[in-house]
């Protein structure tokens, strides 16, 4: 499919000249290494980092595909956390495999109710997305906060720890969950007819009417999905630390997500999506932030960077400005661009 | 052709006679009315339940403790009364709050600084305006640029928190109007009033103003009707630019010092306080006067909270419940006037 | 009998969309002190033309002259400043403001920068009592009815001091009495000097009103007329146009039109089926293998019956059989269900998904029928779908590109694959053929003709009669929103009758 290949020339040309900057800047920033059987280097450092983002950003696409958006992830991933680290707190044997799994199950089945909660305001009650998500966005926190009755959970538990830092076959967990999730999402949606279906809702959703599909059944779903994955991140944060932090845990992430969603190429106004080019977009934002530190930048320069990245890649996409860009104002633009009945 | 399902959003009740006259309150009331029956109920639930909740300090505090928050409040009504979002102005307080404290400690007096803040905050919402409407960019995502760009180059500046001692930025911290021992109104806080004061004034009865809210009604008709649709909106988001640069002032002076770190979050008070004080979401209707009702409520949550002495998130989760309930009052109320 | 100077001439007027030519070299003019009917169907060019005129759209030729002088307005600011105001089909108004800020918004009477709320109330009630309105001015604009705000449009745009007044379809949300007075108030206007073109899709107000009639079709001018030298028959005919004579010459007529068709039992009937504003209630009985036509002008009614039919809209009264058995059209999936399938008139915005390939506009609705979880495997989609690109000669013939790169003929074709796959019984096309080239129009006709042969039920919707009249068993006539007749098709049915029932609604 060329068309494919076009969409993510940029995020692709953009990740290889970041990773020649640290190639030519920072010795050794390659260096893959094997240590206790398990990988390490920087290149593995971006991955870890870049799961939660990733996964986060799976669940965005699909929302994004429906013409929706999704700001609660970043609290969604906050309420996961401390539900999962009340449960184990609570455990006898924090090590014990049971108690872990049916914390890790009470998180994401949580998760999923709070999908279910943004997907009725957005498809039953009709309310704009942005505005419905926004909902959840601020009391969120409050209720991760209110499980964790205010305070940091930290719990010691070696089976919960394997998820953020553990190694399976030498490679990462957190990063396997993430890549399985991505081939999970990629299944479910070319393998079935998900994926069209999503496309066209986001497409047209009056055309959608009319072929018959049930577009409120599909966005509720891709509220709930998209949950689902911000509850597993937020899992593989919290893991991560060790911790339930109510406030720090995803803050800020659904801006990175919907960004690493529109670097790989998925319009904002729904339609054509690709999981890949989000997957690529997520590594991007991730090596941006290990690059920067990699190459003796200061992080914060990355914010900058981001807005430039985000303005280059929203100008690029809107036809007002190619238009401006490459037709010298001949004819006046038309008012409003549609041909008239 | 005629699709009778999708005709704009006019009251259709059928065709009746000509002269056919509805008349109940107006639908635009109910919201602020409703955001002032529950500051009302909330003041009276904490005067019963808490000691010294009557003092009079308690309700001018709360001018004082969120005057920034209400400026730049006032600067998002703008933006969401056309349809619009303002993501940036949190960042927006970070960097003048940063500039100034930069430019202060290389010695540049306060009547220098002052302008060029504002400059500052203004020039880059004349950038996110304009880029909004002529390169027909989403809000969100104009602006989304806008809160990296400005909190990024606060960073770059400087990522520590750098102290203020210019006299009159401490002169201005210090400044305030005693009633009696411990009552006491800010400089600050009646600064805020002000920008309250011209804003309604702005909105109510300037030709700028009627034009915000017909845009935010409905912006293909304001452009059918010959309004300057361009410029009316290029200017929401500088307004908004500039009372966020002002916001960012406010905070500087209430916090002598200039941190990046400042008004994290602060995009998300001022859209809660928004739509709280009764501005439709999608723009076109809502008061300057709700907005400052909504701040309110959002720092009588807090002061509330802080009286029962609960933990923070229980502010967080009320203002989310209330967000939730208004935002199917305005559901209801606008389905009902179709 | 003199005539006074045009107020306004446009000539050689071109305007191109990408893609299409939306008005081509088209003349007109308004006289001060008439009523000027602007006439046409969908397509046609009436509301570029308007467009064009205030300034919402450029020219790409042509030009424009106001009172003798060149102009070329900018914007519909520009426009309103130099006298032409326009009142739209949809009432463009901003219903969240008052109904005095509605009629002053932009030109508020100011002191001081200050907007004189209390004159401004005043002037608006003044101006309103004039039109016989007497409305709250102070309340906001949707506490009212769409009739008033249609009134409190026309308000302001002759408060503009309008020379030209511009009515694109105001009437088509009001009712007789509000009609009559909105006629009334445009003689006034008239008799005061101001130039007004009306917009109006139905017949006897045009002839009731108007002085002069333009008449328009694919973006071209057909010609000036006198109402009171034209009458409603020759109307009709120079709006829908005959290009039969092409048409004929690429074969001879799909269908025998005297050959009769074995009814059984009906595959649906309605019965009493209607919605306010949209159609009045109706019966209808199609049968398998039977063509019904619909005929009738823009705004007829013809789409909406079709759109109560398939559950896109909900019917407000009657209800639906299928063999024999009352049936909920609850949605246009309930529809599918029953086997019935309909393919919209506007192919780009309520048929095809433009960014997605041809092969998956194909195959959307037989896949959303079966569900997300049983997808159509890959190999039986390609097959399917060569199958009708090749039976219906899409051009071109791959499958994976996007549809919105196809011609508007090639696009109506791989509509009507989507619907073929589903092997519906019966079929609903709403005008398949507008705006494509003759050759692709003659092979969906011959399509048409042969799915019925092959026991499919077509319910046709075109605006073109001759059309209809090819291909039809029977054709159901209507006019304003009311079905008038059903015609069998038979030998003595010609376009000359069926425009006679549509221009008069008599049945002669």
């Amino acid at each position: 499919m060329t068309f494919l290949k076009n969409r993510l020339v940029w995020p692709v040309a953009m990740l290889a000249l970041l990773l020649l900057c640290a190639l030519i800047f920072s010795d050794g920033f390659f260096d893959i290494r094997i240590q206790d059987g398990h990988l390490f280097g920087t290149p593995i450092n971006i991955l870890r980092a870049s799961a939660p983002l990733v996964l986060v950003a799976v669940g965005m696409t699909l929302v994004i595909s429906t013409g929706g958006i999704d700001l609660s992830v970043g609290s969604v991933m906050a309420v996961s956390g401390a539900m999962a680290c009340l449960i184990i707190g609570d455990l006898a044997n924090q090590n014990s495999v049971g108690g872990v799994t049916l914390a890790v199950v009470a998180a994401i089945a949580l998760s999923l109710v709070l999908g279910l909660w943004n997907g009725f305001l957005v498809a039953v009650l009709g309310i704009q997305p942005i505005i419905a998500t926004l909902i959840l966005m601020v009391a969120g926190r409050g209720l991760a906060q209110l499980i964790t009755s205010g305070q940091i959970i930290n719990v010691q538990s070696s089976p919960y720890k394997v998820i953020g830092t553990g190694f399976v076959l030498g490679l990462p967990v957190s990063v396997l969950i993430a890549v399985a999730v991505l081939v999970i999402a990629a299944l479910l949606t070319r393998r079935t007819a998900l994926g069209l279906l999503l496309e066209s809702v986001g497409g047209s959703p009056v055309a959608s009417r009319l072929a018959g599909i049930q577009a409120r059944r599909l966005t509720i779903m891709v509220y709930v999905v998209s949950a689902a994955c911000a509850g597993i991140a937020g899992l593989i944060y919290s893991s991560n630390v060790s911790s339930a932090d109510g406030n720090n845990a995803g803050n800020l992430i659904e801006l990175d997500a919907i960004l690493a969603v529109v670097i790989g190429g998925t319009a904002l106004t729904g339609g054509r999506f690709s999981l890949a080019g989000t997957a690529l977009g997520a590594i991007l934002i991730a090596t941006l932030d290990t690059t920067a530190q990699a190459v003796g930048i200061p992080p914060e320069t990355t914010l900058v960077f981001k807005a430039v990245v985000v303005v280059v890649l929203c100008l690029a996409q809107s036809p007002a400005f190619r238009a401006r860009l490459f037709r010298r104002p001949a004819a006046r633009p038309a008012a409003r661009a549609e041909v008239p009945a | 052709m005629i699709d009778v399902s999708t005709t704009p959003a006019t009251n259709k009740s059928g065709p009746a006679a000509g002269r056919r006259r509805t008349y109940r309150p107006n639908a635009q009331y109910i919201p602020v009315l409703a955001t002032l029956t529950l500051l009302i109920v909330m003041y009276t639930l904490g005067a019963v339940n808490y000691e010294n909740f009557t003092h009079p300090s308690v309700i001018l505090n709360l001018f004082t403790d969120n005057a920034f928050l209400m400026v730049v409040a006032v600067g998002m009504t703008f933006v969401i009364l056309t349809g619009g979002i303002d993501l940036s102005v949190g960042a927006v307080i970070a960097l003048t709050s940063t500039v100034a404290a930069t430019l202060l400690q290389a010695g540049w007096p306060a009547g220098v600084v002052i302008p060029t803040v504002l400059l500052v905050g203004g020039v880059l919402g004349l950038g996110m305006g304009a880029v909004i409407h002529f390169f027909k960019v989403e809000p969100f995502i104009a602006t989304l640029a806008g809160m990296f760009l400005a909190r990024g180059v606060a960073l770059l500046i400087d990522q520590n928190s750098i102290p203020i001692t210019n006299g009159f930025w401490t002169g201005l911290a210090e400044a305030r109007i005693v009633f009696e021992p411990g009552v006491y109104i800010s400089a600050m806080a009646l600064v805020a009033l002000a920008v309250v004061a011209v804003a309604a004034v702005v909105l109510a009865w300037s030709r700028f103003g009627r034009n915000v809210y017909a845009i935010g009604g409905n912006a293909d008709s304001a452009l059918l009707m010959g309004l300057p649709v361009g410029r009316t909106r290029i200017g929401v988001y500088t307004l908004s630019g500039f009372c966020a640069a002002l916001g960012g002032l406010i905070y500087s002076i209430t916090t002598t010092s200039g941190y990046a770190g400042h008004g994290t979050g602060t995009e998300l008070d001022a859209i809660a306080a928004v739509v709280i004080g009764g501005v439709l979401l999608t723009g076109g209707s809502g008061y300057v006067l709700g907005t400052v009702l909504g701040v309110l409520v959002l720092g009588m949550i807090n002061t509330i909270v802080n009286f029962q002495s609960l933990n923070s998130w229980w502010a967080r989760m009320a203002i989310g419940v209330l967000l939730f309930a208004f935002i199917v009052l305005q559901r209801l109320v606008t389905r009902r006037a179709k | 009998m003199g005539e006074p100077p045009a107020v306004l001439e446009m000539t050689g007027i071109r305007k191109i969309f990408p893609g299409v030519v939306a008005l081509d070299g088209v003349d007109f003019r308004l006289l001060p002190g008439e009523i000027h009917a602007l006439m046409g169907e969908n397509g046609a060019g009436k509301s570029t033309l308007i467009k064009v005129l205030t300034g919402v759209y450029g020219i790409d030729g042509g030009e424009i002259r106001l009172s003798g002088r060149d102009v070329r307005f900018t914007g519909p600011l520009q426009a309103q400043q130099a006298g032409v105001s326009t009142v739209y089909q949809e009432v463009n108004l901003c219903a969240n403001l008052s109904v005095a800020e509605n009629i002053f918004i932009g030109r508020q009477p100011r002191r001081f920068g200050r907007i004189r709320w209390a004159e401004m109330r005043r002037r608006s009630a003044d101006l309103l009592a004039r039109l016989d309105l007497d409305v709250d001015v102070t309340a906001p604009l949707n506490t009212y009815s769409l009739a008033v705000q249609q009134m409190v449009a026309i308000a302001r745009a002759i408060d503009i001091d309008a020379k030209v007044l511009i009515l694109d379809e105001p009437t088509s949300s009001l009712d007789a009495s509000e009609v009559a007075q909105l006629f009334a108030i445009m003689r006034r206007l008239r008799d005061a000097g101001v130039a007004i073109l009306f917009v109006s899709h139905f017949l006897d107000q045009i002839y009731e009103v108007a002085d002069r009639i333009t008449v328009l079709r694919n973006g071209a001018l057909i010609g000036e007329y006198r109402t009171s030298e034209l009458p409603q028959v020759e109307l009709v005919g120079k709006m829908i146009g005959k290009e039969l004579a092409t048409l004929e010459q690429l074969e001879s007529r799909p269908r025998d039109s005297t050959e009769q068709l074995e009814r059984g039992e009906p595959l649906l009937r309605a019965e009493g089926l209607g919605r306010e504003g949209a159609i009045a209630p109706f019966t209808l009985a199609i049968h398998a293998g039977e063509v019904v036509g619909l005929a009738g002008l823009l705004g007829s009614g013809r789409t909406e019956l079709a759109r109560l039919l398939f559950g896109a809209d909900k019917a407000d009264s009657g209800h639906i059989e299928m063999g024999g058995k009352p049936v909920a059209m609850r949605s246009p999936r309930a529809a599918m269900a029953h086997g019935i399938a309909f393919s919209s008139e506007n192919r780009r915005t309520e048929g095809l998904i433009g960014e997605l390939s041809v092969r998956e506009n194909i195959i959307l609705a037989l896949q959303a029928a079966r569900g997300w979880t049983r997808p159509i495997a890959r190999r039986r989609q390609d097959d399917l779908v060569a199958k009708y690109i090749k039976a219906l000669q899409i051009r071109p013939d791959n499958p994976e590109i996007p549809v919105r790169n196809l011609s508007g003929g090639n696009q109506q074709k791989v509509l009507l694959a989507r619907w073929l796959i589903t092997e519906p019984k019966l079929l609903i096309i709403d005008e398949p053929t507008r705006g494509i080239d003759v050759g692709a129009k003659a092979e969906i006709q011959r399509l048409v003709a042969e799915l019925s042969t092959g026991g499919m039920a077509v319910l046709f919707v075109s605006a073109e009669l001759e059309e209809v009249l090819r291909l039809s068993h029977k054709i159901e006539v209507l006019r304003d929103r009311r079905l008038v007749e059903e015609l069998e098709n038979t030998g003595d049915v010609d376009a000359d009758r069926v425009m006679h029932i549509i221009a008069s609604g008599a049945t002669s």
